[in-house]
């Protein structure tokens, strides 16, 4: 009968969550942890041995914990794969609570290299697949009014700096896109959290030189959920970034395009 | 951008689908066609899947009439064009996810109106046309069907119809009010009606109880081209029932001095604040009096501000701000909570012959006082019979009752709602299935008359023999009579 008839979208136990580029680095940090706190967690990434890997590593725990670890492969740049994968599951984690989408490249790229694939490329993976994850978990959201969305940007999208152009402009695409759909679902019961880590130990960074104040995954990770979990809107990682962040956008062009930052 | 991006087929999502009333809602599968070939697709794509579809417009039916819990749901919502108007004849020709905003919009400053709207304007006209919706007019203009000049449709094989009163009687005259049953709407040809000016001349007439209101509406009947009573279920005794009604009739041709001014479109725009409110947040006042004392409150205060509107000669109104009431407040719904399929509203409502209406509905709000489950909302409207199969529509009037949802009411709000409905139906009453979220499956066969039911069901099983098309409603009042899948 139709009083009976409700959603089972609401009121279930545990949180139920799904990390788009879940296998290495922050991505996985995340999946561990919402396993170790008894959620359902669905984790993406193009490696199926890293999955598998992570599988081996996090299942047992996950289900001690009472939640449920779900893999599957997927590379973000097939968009056209996303809607039904999407649905797949929401369906085996009965809901979904919460996306973050943290999946990203940032190929080494030379002084003298303008090279439109790989710039391309690195925009399909950072951004295209965002805009594919991210619109079909609005939609979901929205109508059940309830849900965090959190893209996983960087510093980098806050100036154009020389090293990498195509990556800092994919992070500044992310930026915007966020805040319009953050301003989007306001009032909807959506949160939209955009987090801006610095430098962190993963094999993005991993070769590089004088890196500092850096964050762990399993400490970016830690951030990260509380910041989707209590409606921050911008979150640095580590939070001592913000004031970096922030000054960022008061270096003059002629000063900036000196620096080798 | 990437390689294989999807651009054949109808867009597709995984979404929480409610009910308007927000008392249903249930994950699902929605398909959103851009083309009559991608309405194909969506057929093809749920009998692939081996699960049911549902037909959704824009959503707008209280109940569960686009909700389909089993299967997928087809959204009409993005064939949205106007695809020809005539501002000399006032027929419109229109994809079947244009919305009543977008139709009036379009033809107002040529002089013309829709011939029936609902009390909002976001309805798509498949929707209007599949539940045959009405409007405070419905005693004079009929329902949105007695509207249509003629319909395609696209039955479950994939073969589209094309149906008018001499072509396909029988087609039209089921499919108009079938609740998407029969087929998928892929054009929809309106006939407007000519107006003469954006406004219209409206008079408050004051009731003290059901019996004043209802004659007061009745004397009116001859007069006014639209007519809608508003009552107080609270007070008893001999103020039950007591309520406002408004009468609205069209201006003739001379009447308004710059009709080329009041028929533009911004001229009808409804109020940006409420009392200096953002009209964005009134909601949120709202919530805090959705509770029983606040709204006896309010509907006291409605009530008494009456006093003043009656006392005062009539004025005018533009159409938008006269039809569609529901629109002031966006959002007001989440008044009664933002938890679909937990919380939310129902709205029951009933039609009555003439002869049984106030009887009937005295006691319905006396046995609503005794329960202490009381409408917010009351909402009187005069109607006629019309020829469709599945109709409403009755000679007489209807009263919608807006009760509150919530998960400690629910069992006992549908145990009282069905208890009402038994007396509706043994006076005679009818049902509208874009309303309802109560029923069961035998109640439909007692109030619709067995043979229009018989012949309904005979040309279900001849156009859907597989019950491809099914929704939460179908199966709730027709159970096992269309089928399973």
């Amino acid at each position: 009968m139709a009083a009976t008839d409700s959603s089972t979208q609401q009121a279930a136990d545990g949180q139920r969550a799904l990390v788009v580029g879940g296998s290495l680095g922050l991505g996985s940090a995340l999946v561990r942890q919402l396993a170790r706190e008894g959620c359902r967690v669905a984790a993406l990434s193009r490696s199926g041995d890293d999955l598998e890997a992570l599988a081996r590593e996090v299942s047992g725990e996950a289900s001690r914990a009472g939640g449920a670890l779900f893999v599957h492969v997927h590379d973000v740049r097939d968009t056209a794969a996303v809607p039904a994968l999407f649905e797949t599951i929401v369906r085996e984690l009965g809901g979904l609570d919460l996306l973050v989408y943290t999946a990203a490249i940032m190929p080494s790229v030379g002084r003298t290299e303008y090279d439109t694939e790989k710039d391309l490329d690195i925009l399909a993976v950072n951004f295209g697949g965002l805009l594919a994850w991210g619109n079909q978990a609005a939609q979901l959201f929205r109508t059940q009014r309830a849900g965090a969305l959190v893209g996983i940007s960087s510093i980098a999208g806050n100036r154009g700096r020389k090293g990498n152009p195509a990556y800092g402009a994919s992070k500044a695409a992310m930026d915007n896109w966020l805040e319009a759909l953050r301003n989007r679902l306001a009032g909807e019961g959506v949160h939209v959290c955009t987090v801006k880590p610095g430098y962190m130990a993963t094999r993005m960074t991993a070769g590089m030189d004088k890196l500092f104040w850096v964050a762990s995954p399993e400490q970016a990770a830690a951030e990260v959920l509380q910041a989707a979990r209590t409606g921050v809107n911008v979150r640095y990682v580590l939070r001592r970034w913000r004031v970096v962040g922030t000054l960022l956008h008061f270096i003059p062009s002629f000063v900036f395009r000196r620096l080798e930052f | 951008m990437a390689p294989g991006i999807a651009t054949r087929g109808p867009r597709r999502s995984y979404e929480l689908v409610e009910g308007w009333g927000m008392a249903v809602a249930a994950p699902a599968r929605v398909l959103r066609p851009r083309n009559l070939d991608e309405i194909r697709a969506s057929f093809e794509l749920a009998r692939r899947d081996g699960v049911p579809l549902g037909l959704r417009g824009a959503g707008n039916s209280y109940g569960d009439a686009s909700v389909n819990a089993t299967g997928h749901v087809l959204d009409i919502s993005r064939m949205d064009r106007i695809l020809r108007w005539d501002p000399a004849t006032g027929v419109a020709e229109l994809e079947p996810g244009v919305t009543l905003r977008q139709l009036w919009r379009h033809i107002l400053p040529d002089g013309w109106w829709p011939r029936v709207v609902s009390g909002t304007m976001f309805p798509t006209v498949a929707g209007a046309l599949a539940m045959n919706t009405h409007g405070k007019n419905n005693y004079v203009a009929g329902t949105f069907g007695d509207a249509c000049l003629e319909f395609d449709i696209v039955l479950p094989s994939g073969e589209v119809r094309t149906a008018s009163r001499e072509r396909e009687p029988e087609l039209f005259h089921a499919a108009i009010g079938g609740f998407g049953m029969l087929g998928c709407f892929s054009r929809i040809v309106l006939q407007t009606h000519r107006v003469h000016s954006g406004n219209l001349r409206v008079k408050a007439l004051r009731g003290r109880n059901l019996r004043e209101v209802l004659d007061l509406m009745e004397s009116r009947r001859e007069t006014a081209d639209y007519l809608v009573g508003w009552i107080d279920a609270f007070p008893a005794g001999a103020r039950s029932g007591r309520g406002l009604v408004h009468a609205a009739s069209y201006l003739q041709p001379g009447e308004d001095p710059e009709p080329g001014k009041t028929l533009r479109v911004s001229h009808q725009e409804l109020p940006p604040t409420i009392l200096g409110f953002p009209k964005s947040d009134v909601w949120r006042i709202l919530r805090r009096f959705n509770n029983d004392a606040g709204m006896r409150l309010i509907n006291a205060a409605k009530y008494l501000a009456g006093y003043v509107e009656a006392a005062q000669g009539p004025r005018l109104q533009s159409h938008a701000g006269f039809a569609f009431l529901l629109d002031y407040v966006p959002n007001w719904k989440f008044a009664y909570g933002t938890e679909p399929g937990r919380r939310g509203l129902i709205q029951f409502q009933s039609f009555l012959p003439h002869a049984a209406a106030h009887d009937t509905w005295h006691g319905m709000l006396v046995r609503c006082r005794a329960a202490r489950l009381l409408p917010y909302l009351g909402v009187l409207k005069r109607h006629r019979s019309d020829p469709f199969w599945m109709t409403h529509a009755v000679d007489g009037w209807s009263l919608a009752l807006d009760f509150k949802v919530t998960p400690e009411n629910r069992a006992r709000l549908w145990e009282h709602c069905r208890a009402m409905s038994e007396t509706v139906i043994a006076a005679g009453g009818r049902f509208y299935f874009a309303k309802d979220l109560v029923l069961g499956p035998d109640a439909v066969a007692r109030f619709l008359p067995p043979a229009d039911l018989e012949r309904f069901l005979a040309l279900k099983r001849r156009l859907d023999p597989e019950g491809l098309l099914q929704t939460n409603l179908s199966r709730r009042v027709l159970g096992a009579l269309a089928g399973s899948r």
